[in-house]
């Protein structure tokens, strides 16, 4: 299987989605001329021309917007977000526009439509450019909420995003981008994940650390590290917070009887809080020790780059509370 | 001094007790040690005793009414005390109480000793476990275990209380389940079911130690049937020459005024039967059966609103007169309510009859932790073949139930024939 980025499997999905559907188009702030502020439109503007990769003003709740009315009237639209933290002007749009149309129309017009962009912190972003978003798109049904953490994720959830009929929120990360790893050939036939699917990243018995995004990476690196201490980390990628894989949580936990959630948002009513609560309410007589959450910590990101490392989860707190949890410490 | 009367815990399982009535009136003096009042518990109608000297000064719960045990009922107290504090809304059952008497009288403090309780240290030992329940208390008491290892602890018929907790804060986890499921547990938990008493002596029983066939067993029957799996043998037992020879035995102990039912005889064979098949007198002790040198049959009394088992004690040693005179007793005082504890516990089996009721047989439900219960119906002339002749003869069924972690189905049998022999040949009992 060919090792490509992250971006590159961004690009291939928009471009397979595109070749195939002539109603999806792409438009946002720099995606045409400038091949995107993270290059992920790369050479479609050449290939799709300007009708469909279309460049926007810095006005995030007029194109999103444009982009609800344009799905009422049939088309496919990808609204790219230079980041998700931009998106916190769109929201009206989001979520009293797309996320409700279907639904107060009796069925009559779906929204199928892409909102997609990097969420989270990068780095010395400060505090109102380093900010997961997860928790403003997921709160509202109506909205699905789609966060790869590898690039062949990325590829088979971007594909399967573009062709579902209900408005999708596509999370990726700037620290992401440049991630490497294995995606199936396009030569050897469509690649498509199906939404709603949690994945296992590594099987374990003792602790299931569960996650999704830019933080999968991070567990499946604290994984490593446990398992020269004899501790077998399950890592669960949720891959798709909402419709969630609940069935994918119970089984793991009923497996390891112990659960960490970790996230790189604030704890405040988090992805993390609903994942704790479906797990006692369906799992309770399964668990062998409270549920514990690492997150970002409870205060607006730091500039400070020592600040910033501390805000942060790390290797070292998720390892302490999977000893917690293990009773170890 | 001013004393509180608290509602005692006057048998092992009292929750709450009524007050049937009031021996001493408000203004009476009293004295340590005399009854105050009638107390009807869950078992029986007990004697409250002063535990302070002085004056009823106050009764507050009137008679008829009922209380939580632990409850004050009254103040004694001397007669010109001021009680306000004590008798001025609802105190919880535990020794908090310096507090709200503080806030009722903020400048007596020379008086703050004399308003102290009794302390409750002094009262029977029986009441120390009930105490325990009281809402104070209970967080303390309160086991800390994660629901994996309750659940766990469960499916092992483990007590938690006889788990030790490795997790914060003294919380059992998984692994202590597992190590204890390993290791065994250290101390036999009692179930909660199992009334509180010792049976006299330690020679008078031997404990065998559960062999792991037998802990198998124990947990599998638990898991199919609930905490006590019970099974049922039934025997039909020719009773022709019990009845003439009880018509006999009668008529001569006529003239003693005693008269032998067909119970008696049945209570008194059975004790023979038990002390040669020790494994049937036996008690479930959780992590080991406790098999009985001696024979205290319980024998199941109907009363007004419920039942109760008075105790035969010894019963394998007593003749059938005296057997005879002992169940009249007991169970006379047993239908007014007035039995001991001492006289309703410590039973090692126990005997149920229904035969008067014209029941030809029924199964009873075993009282733990004892293993086994017969069920008596009634006698009946039945048409039987015998020696290949159709015969009318006197025919009696008894049921034992048997708790199947302790009784096998071969030793329960062997104990009914052996029970069987007695009553239908009279003679076996002399040999």
């Amino acid at each position: 299987m060919p090792e490509i980025t992250y971006r590159e499997a961004l690009n291939q999905a928009l471009a397979e989605e595109m070749e195939r559907d002539d109603s999806v188009f792409l438009m946002g702030e720099e995606v045409a001329e400038y091949d995107g502020a993270y290059k992920v439109s790369k050479g479609l503007l050449d290939r799709f021309g300007p009708q469909r990769v279309v460049d926007t003003p810095i006005s995030e709740l007029g194109f999103a917007g444009l982009g609800v009315g344009a799905a009422m009237t049939g088309l496919r639209p990808i609204v790219e977000f230079m980041t998700f933290n931009f998106s916190i002007l769109a929201l009206d749009q989001v979520i009293n526009s797309a996320a409700k149309m279907y639904y107060m129309t009796g069925g009559q017009i779906p929204i199928p439509m892409v909102f997609r962009g990097p969420t989270g912190a990068a780095l010395q972003l400060s505090a109102q450019h380093s900010q997961a978003c997860e928790t403003w798109y997921v709160h509202a049904p109506g909205v699905k909420l789609v966060t790869p953490g590898t690039p062949a994720d990325a590829k088979g959830l971007l594909k399967a995003s573009i062709r579902d009929d209900d408005p999708v929120a596509f999370m990726e990360g700037e620290l992401l981008y440049n991630l490497k790893g294995e995606v199936p050939d396009p030569d050897d036939g469509d690649f498509v994940i199906p939404l709603g699917k949690a994945d296992v990243k590594r099987e374990g018995a003792d602790v299931s650390l569960i996650t999704h995004g830019k933080m999968v990476n991070l567990a499946l690196q604290v994984a490593g590290k446990l398992e020269k201490e004899d501790v077998d980390v399950e890592v669960v990628d949720l891959r798709t917070l909402r419709p969630l894989d609940v069935d994918a949580i119970l089984a793991s936990v009923r497996k390891t009887n112990r659960a960490v959630y970790l996230e790189e948002g604030w704890p405040y009513a988090g992805i993390g809080s609903q994942i704790v609560a479906t797990i006692q309410e369906e799992a309770f007589d399964y668990l062998d020790a409270p549920v514990l959450r690492v997150t970002q910590a409870d205060v607006p990101m730091p500039y400070a780059k020592n600040l910033e490392k501390l805000a942060k989860p790390d290797a070292d707190r998720v390892v302490a509370a999977c000893n917690r949890v293990l009773y170890r410490d | 001094m001013a004393t509180k009367v608290h509602m005692e815990a006057l048998s092992p399982t009292m929750e709450e007790g009524q007050i049937v009535s009031w021996l001493k009136s408000e203004g009476d003096e009293v004295s340590n040690g005399d009854v105050l009042a009638e107390i009807e518990t869950d078992k029986a109608t007990m004697e409250l005793v002063a535990r302070g000297e002085g004056v009823l000064r106050k009764i507050l719960v009137e008679e008829g009414g009922t209380a939580p045990v632990g409850d004050v009922i009254a103040v004694i107290g001397d007669e010109d005390e001021d009680i306000s504090g004590l008798v001025d809304g609802d105190e919880a059952p535990d020794e908090d109480e310096e507090e709200p008497e503080k806030a009722a009288d903020d400048e007596a403090d020379e008086e703050e000793p004399e308003v102290e309780e009794e302390p409750e240290v002094e009262e029977e030992p029986e009441a120390a476990p009930e105490k325990a329940d009281a809402p104070a208390a209970a967080d303390e008491e309160r086991i800390k275990a994660s629901p994996l290892a309750r659940r766990l602890a469960a499916e092992e018929g483990l007590e938690l209380s006889a788990l030790e907790g490795s997790g914060p804060g003294g919380r059992i986890v998984k692994r202590d389940v597992e190590k204890a499921v390993e290791e065994g547990v250290p101390e036999a938990a009692e179930a909660p079911e199992v009334p509180a008493f010792e049976p006299a002596a330690e020679e008078d029983y031997e404990d065998v130690p559960l062999s792991q066939m037998r802990k198998t067993i124990a947990k599998r029957l638990v898991e199919s049937i609930g905490p006590v799996p019970h099974f049922f043998l039934t025997v039909d037992v020719d009773m022709t020459r019990m009845v003439e020879a009880r018509s006999r035995v009668n008529a001569r102990l006529e003239s003693e005024g005693v008269k032998v039912s067909y119970n008696d005889i049945i209570l008194k064979a059975t004790a023979m039967a038990l002390k040669k098949h020790p494994e049937c007198n036996a008690h479930w002790g959780g992590d080991h059966v406790r098999r009985f040198n001696r024979v205290h049959l319980g024998v199941a009394v109907a009363i007004d609103d419920g039942l109760i088992t008075p105790v035969i004690r010894d019963a394998h040693l007593k003749g059938l007169a005296h057997i005879a005179q002992e169940v009249r007793e007991l169970a006379g005082r047993a239908r007014d309510k007035k039995l001991k504890p001492e006289e309703y516990t410590g039973s090692t089996f126990s005997v149920s009859n229904l035969g008067m009721f014209g029941i030809e047989e029924f199964t009873a439900v075993i009282n733990p932790p004892e293993a086994g219960i017969l069920a008596v119906g009634g006698l009946e002339e039945r048409p039987v073949v015998v020696d290949g002749e159709l015969d009318v003869r006197t025919r009696m069924k008894i049921t034992m139930s048997c708790d199947h972690r302790v009784i096998d189905g071969a030793q329960g049998s062997r104990f009914l024939q052996t029970l069987t022999s007695i009553l239908e040949e009279p003679l076996v009992a002399l040999v």
